[in-house]
C-alpha cells in the first residue's frame, strides 16, 4: 500500500530584544552563567512579570506579514511542567487565547509558489539551558544556567499541511527569512534562534483519517528537519508495512549519529494544567497600535521578488536570490535603478555573492567597501561594451581590496582599455587577414561569426581593447570589403 | 469526585512521586476527599466576576529596556540546594526536551 506523510511544524523564534520577556534582565547570549538573572526570571516569589513591549510588537508584525488575526485582547496562561530548566515550574506562554489566530506562509518549494496555512503564532518566554548530565561523585547532575529563562520566544504552530520534509525545509528557509526581513530574531538554527519540533503520522495514500503521529524534537539544523523527518517517515512506514501499529511518542534527533531515539514515556509524559497567568493582566493590543504596526511593515519578500520579476524583468530564479535577504534586495535596486536589472542581477549573484561567501562578510561589511555607485560605475561601462569583461571582473577584484573609482583602478594597475579605432584597426585588419574562412562566412551572410571575430581581435589586444569599439571597427571593415568584392 | 487506581498512578507519575502500592487505594480516598472539599468552590456564583489577576492593571506593559534589579551569580546561586562553577546542580535531565 502507497502511504502518505503528514507533517505539522511548531517553530520557536526566539526575539533579538535587549531585554527578556517579562523582566529587565539583558536577553544577550553568552554571558556568564546565571548572571542576567532577577528574582521576576528566577521565579522568587513575590516576584511580578510584565510583559515586553517591543517583543509584544515583533508578535504583532510578525503577524500582520503572516496575515494572521491579531486578538485585541489575549491572554498569557502557565503551563505547568516538572523540569529543572525553568526554576518557576511553569512556563508563561498563551494558550486558549492568542496574540495571532490564522495566517499562512508564502513559500517556493521547487520554483512552485506555495502557501501554508498556520494556526497560531504567540509570546511566551524560553526555558533555562541545561547540559548534559555528567558524573558528580557518585551519582550523576546535570547544570543549569537561567541566563536564557525568560528570553522572549514567539511560537508558531502550522496546520498539518506538509506531505514532505522538503516542503519543511523550504517552510523554515521561508521562515528564517522572514524573521529577518522583518529584523526581529538572528533566525540561526545553530545558535537556537529558531527552533523546530515536527508532528509527523502517515495514512494510506488519499484517505482522509490521520493516523498515529509522533512528535520529532532536537531537530537543530534545516537539513536536520528533513533528515529526521525523512527517517522517521521511514520508520513509520517500515512498521505500518509489516502491519504493526505507530505508537505514539516523542522522539530525539541525533543529527551527529542520525538517529533517532525514543524517549522514555516518563520523559515525555506531561499534562500541563494550562490556566490564565494571574500575575499578567489581559494583553490588550488596539486599533493604534495595530495601524502603526501595518505602517512600519516593510514591503514583504514574496511582495517584493514578484515586483523584481514584473518591475526589472527578472526571472523568478534571481528575484528569488535578491530577495533572501532585505539589504541585499536594497542593494540589488540601488544598482538597478542606475544600469541594466539582468546585468545588476547576474554581478549581484555570482560576483558579489561569491565575494560574500569566500569572505565570510555580511552585505553591510561588503557594502562598506563597495556601495552601490561604485559597483554601477562599473556596470555601466561593460553595459556600454567599453570594458571587455574580463578586464571588468579584474576591476571587480581590485574594487574589493582598494578604493577609488574604476578609471582610477585601471589607471593604478597601469592598465589602458584601447579604445581608439587609431590603436585598434591595424589589431582588426591583422585578425582579417587571418581569418579568411570567417570572413568569407560573414561576407556570405552569417552575421554570427562577427562574435567569434570580436574574440580573436580581444585576444589579440591581451583583453584590454573596449569591445564596442572593436565591433564597429569589424563591422566598417567588412562592410567596407563587401563593397570591395 | 471519585479518584481511581489509574488515577493516582497517572499523577504519580506525573508529579514524579514513588507511592507505595499498598498506600494507592488509601492516596485515591484521600484525594477524593480533598476534591470534594474544594469542589464545594463551585457553590459560589462567579458568572459575573473576571479571572483573578494580581497584576497592576495600570501600565502593563514595559518597554524593552533593561533594569537594575539583577542579581549577582552568587546571591542568585545562595539559595540553590546544590551549585558548582556558576551553574545550578540538579539531577540529570534529559536535554531540549523542555515545552
Amino acid at each position: 500500500m502507497a502511504y502518505e506523510a503528514v507533517i505539522g511544524l511548531e517553530c520557536h523564534i526566539q526575539l533579538g530584544t535587549r531585554s527578556k520577556m517579562f523582566c529587565g534582565c539583558p536577553a544577550e547570549f553568552g554571558a556568564e552563567p546565571n548572571s542576567n538573572v532577577c528574582p521576576v526570571c528566577l521565579g522568587l516569589p513575590g516576584a511580578l512579570p510584565r510583559a515586553n513591549r517591543a517583543a509584544i510588537d515583533a508578535a504583532i508584525r510578525l503577524g500582520l506579514a503572516l496575515g494572521s488575526e491579531i486578538r485585541g485582547e489575549s491572554v498569557f496562561a502557565r503551563k505547568n511542567y516538572f523540569y529543572p530548566d525553568m526554576p518557576k515550574n511553569y512556563q508563561i506562554t498563551q494558550y486558549e487565547r492568542p496574540l495571532c489566530e490564522g495566517g499562512a506562509l508564502p513559500v517556493t518549494v521547487d520554483g512552485e509558489e506555495r502557501s501554508f496555512a498556520l494556526v497560531r503564532v504567540h509570546a511566551e518566554e524560553d526555558t533555562g539551558k541545561s547540559f548534559h548530565p555528567e558524573r558528580h561523585g557518585d551519582r550523576r547532575v546535570s547544570r543549569v544556567d537561567f541566563n536564557r529563562a525568560g528570553v522572549p520566544l514567539l511560537e508558531l504552530v502550522t496546520r498539518p499541511v506538509f506531505r514532505a520534509p522538503v516542503e519543511c525545509g523550504a517552510f523554515l528557509t521561508a521562515l528564517r527569512r522572514l524573521v529577518r526581513w522583518l529584523g526581529i530574531s538572528g533566525g540561526d538554527m545553530e545558535k537556537g534562534q529558531l527552533r523546530c519540533d515536527a508532528n509527523v503520522s502517515l495514512r494510506p495514500a488519499g484517505s482522509e483519517p490521520l493516523g498515529t503521529k509522533t512528535e520529532i524534537k532536537n531537530l537543530n539544523s534545516i537539513g536536520g528537519v528533513m533528515k529526521g523527518l525523512a527517517a522517521e517517515i521511514e520508520r513509520q512506514r517500515r512498521v505500518l508495512e509489516q502491519g504493526g501499529a505507530i505508537e505514539q511518542a516523542t522522539l530525539l534527533y541525533d543529527a551527529d549519529r542520525e538517529v533517532l531515539a525514543v524517549m522514555r514515556s516518563k520523559e515525555s509524559a506531561h499534562d500541563y494544567r494550562y490556566f490564565p497567568e494571574p500575575d499578567l493582566p489581559v494583553l490588550v493590543v488596539d486599533e493604534a497600535w495595530l495601524a502603526e504596526a501595518r505602517r512600519r511593515l516593510p514591503e514583504l519578500p514574496w511582495t517584493r521578488a514578484a515586483r523584481f520579476a514584473s518591475e526589472y524583468g527578472l526571472p523568478p530564479y534571481d528575484a528569488g536570490v535578491l530577495t533572501e535577504q532585505r539589504d541585499l534586495a536594497d542593494y540589488y535596486e540601488a544598482c538597478a535603478r542606475e544600469v541594466d536589472e539582468k546585468l545588476a542581477s547576474n554581478w549581484l549573484m555570482t560576483e558579489v555573492l561569491r565575494v560574500l561567501k569566500d569572505r565570510g562578510w555580511t552585505l553591510a561589511e561588503w557594502s562598506e567597501r563597495v556601495p552601490p555607485g561604485r559597483l554601477v560605475e562599473l556596470l555601466k561601462k561593460v553595459a556600454a561594451k567599453e570594458l571587455p569583461g574580463p578586464l571588468a571582473k579584474q576591476v571587480f577584484g581590485w574594487m574589493v581590496e582598494e578604493p577609488g573609482g574604476t578609471g582610477e583602478l585601471l589607471d593604478r594597475h597601469g592598465v589602458r582599455v584601447q579604445a581608439t579605432p587609431e590603436e585598434l584597426r591595424p589589431l582588426v585588419r591583422a585578425v582579417l587577414a587571418e581569418n579568411p574562412g570567417p570572413v568569407r562566412q560573414y561576407l556570405g551572410g552569417k552575421s554570427a561569426t562577427l562574435g567569434f571575430l570580436v574574440g580573436q581581435v580581444m585576444k589579440k589586444s591581451g583583453g584590454q581593447a573596449a569591445p564596442q569599439v572593436v565591433q564597429e571597427l569589424l563591422r566598417e571593415e567588412l562592410e567596407g570589403a563587401r563593397r570591395g568584392c | 469526585m471519585p479518584i481511581d487506581r489509574a488515577e493516582v498512578e497517572r499523577i504519580a507519575e506525573l508529579a514524579r512521586l514513588e507511592i507505595p502500592p499498598e498506600a494507592i487505594e488509601r492516596t485515591a480516598a484521600q484525594l477524593s476527599e480533598v476534591l470534594d472539599f474544594v469542589a464545594s468552590l463551585s457553590r459560589l456564583e462567579l458568572d459575573r466576576l473576571g479571572p483573578t489577576q494580581f497584576a497592576p492593571v495600570e501600565a502593563p506593559l514595559r518597554e524593552d529596556e533593561l533594569d537594575s534589579r539583577r542579581l549577582a551569580p552568587e546571591t542568585a546561586l545562595a539559595a540553590a540546594p546544590e551549585a558548582e562553577g556558576g551553574f545550578f546542580l540538579v539531577p540529570p535531565i534529559v536535554e531540549n526536551v523542555s515545552p
